[in-house]
């Protein structure tokens, strides 16, 4: 099934299918926001765990989980991830999900970008080149790519 | 500077390997969805699909508590692996040039960030 590209569709379509990029878009930005939210929130839960603790001790888990329910910007974080969901829900509709890859990639620039000006952390050359690698692999995902089996 | 601990990495790599069940689950939903809201709250592959979700936010938490957000955050599409093999796996959705193209560059991604760690 090949969706019908934007020059040929009808008007109402491409009407459809630009909210569908503009949706997504805010998407992106409101999705880089709550990362941060999170990573603010996370560092006030003071249990510094590694995964063989929690292999041994299933418990810290649950206690780990329960402080991230009571923590105000975890909440608001995931919450805003809630509202992401609901409205790429509403964007998937206007236009197909393969289309939409290369603004759903962008969410790593945004991420990176925020990162270093709201948490203070330093970009590099090897971290600059890796981001625009994972945007580019990300962005081809959805190409109509030849079949290998 | 606060550095990233190897075990905040292996935080989020399970946070996405679980993640990428999650999706499994959340398309069988979608496949099996009824209408209604009786039958959204009865549908047992959503249900299971969003506490894989959930369970794997937490894993990302407990990753992202300690280090650096550039490091860890774009490790996260390191889960597309996970989701074009089961999706092959469990849905047919064949392998395409593109798809192991794009796996391909994250991947090189993923490891050009792990090379500017320090």
């Amino acid at each position: 099934m090949t969706a019908p590209t934007v020059l040929e569709a009808p008007a109402d379509t491409r009407a459809a299918a630009r909210r569908a990029v503009f949706i997504m878009l805010l998407c992106t930005i409101t999705g880089a926001l709550a990362q941060m939210l999170i990573k603010l929130g996370s560092t006030k839960i003071g249990a510094h765990l590694t995964l063989v603790d929690v292999a041994h001790h299933p418990s810290l888990f649950v206690r780990f989980a329960l402080q991230m329910i009571g923590n105000p910007k975890l909440f608001c974080g995931y919450a805003m991830y809630g509202l992401n969901t609901f409205l790429i829900s509403i964007a998937l509709k206007g236009r197909e999900l393969s289309r939409l890859y290369p603004i759903i990639a962008l969410t790593f620039v945004w991420v990176t970008i925020l990162s270093v000006f709201v948490l203070g952390e330093h970009l590099n050359f090897f971290r600059g080149i890796g981001v625009a690698f994972i945007v580019g692999g990300v962005s081809v995902l959805g190409l109509k790519g030849k079949s290998g089996k | 500077m606060t550095a990233t601990p190897t075990s905040s990495i292996l935080f989020v790599l399970t946070s996405s390997f679980i993640g990428s069940f999650g999706a499994v689950f959340l398309k069988l939903g979608a496949e099996h969805m009824k209408g209604g809201l009786a039958g959204l709250i009865k549908n047992y592959w959503l249900a299971i699909g969003i506490t894989l979700y959930l369970l794997s936010s937490v894993f990302f938490v407990m990753g992202i508590a300690q280090g650096e957000v550039t490091i860890l955050y774009p490790m996260i599409s390191l889960g597309y692996i996970w989701t074009i093999l089961w999706a092959r796996l469990f849905f047919k959705e064949p392998f395409t040039s593109s798809k192991l193209g794009g796996l391909a560059m994250i991947i090189v991604g993923v490891a050009l960030i792990n090379l500017g760690k320090q």
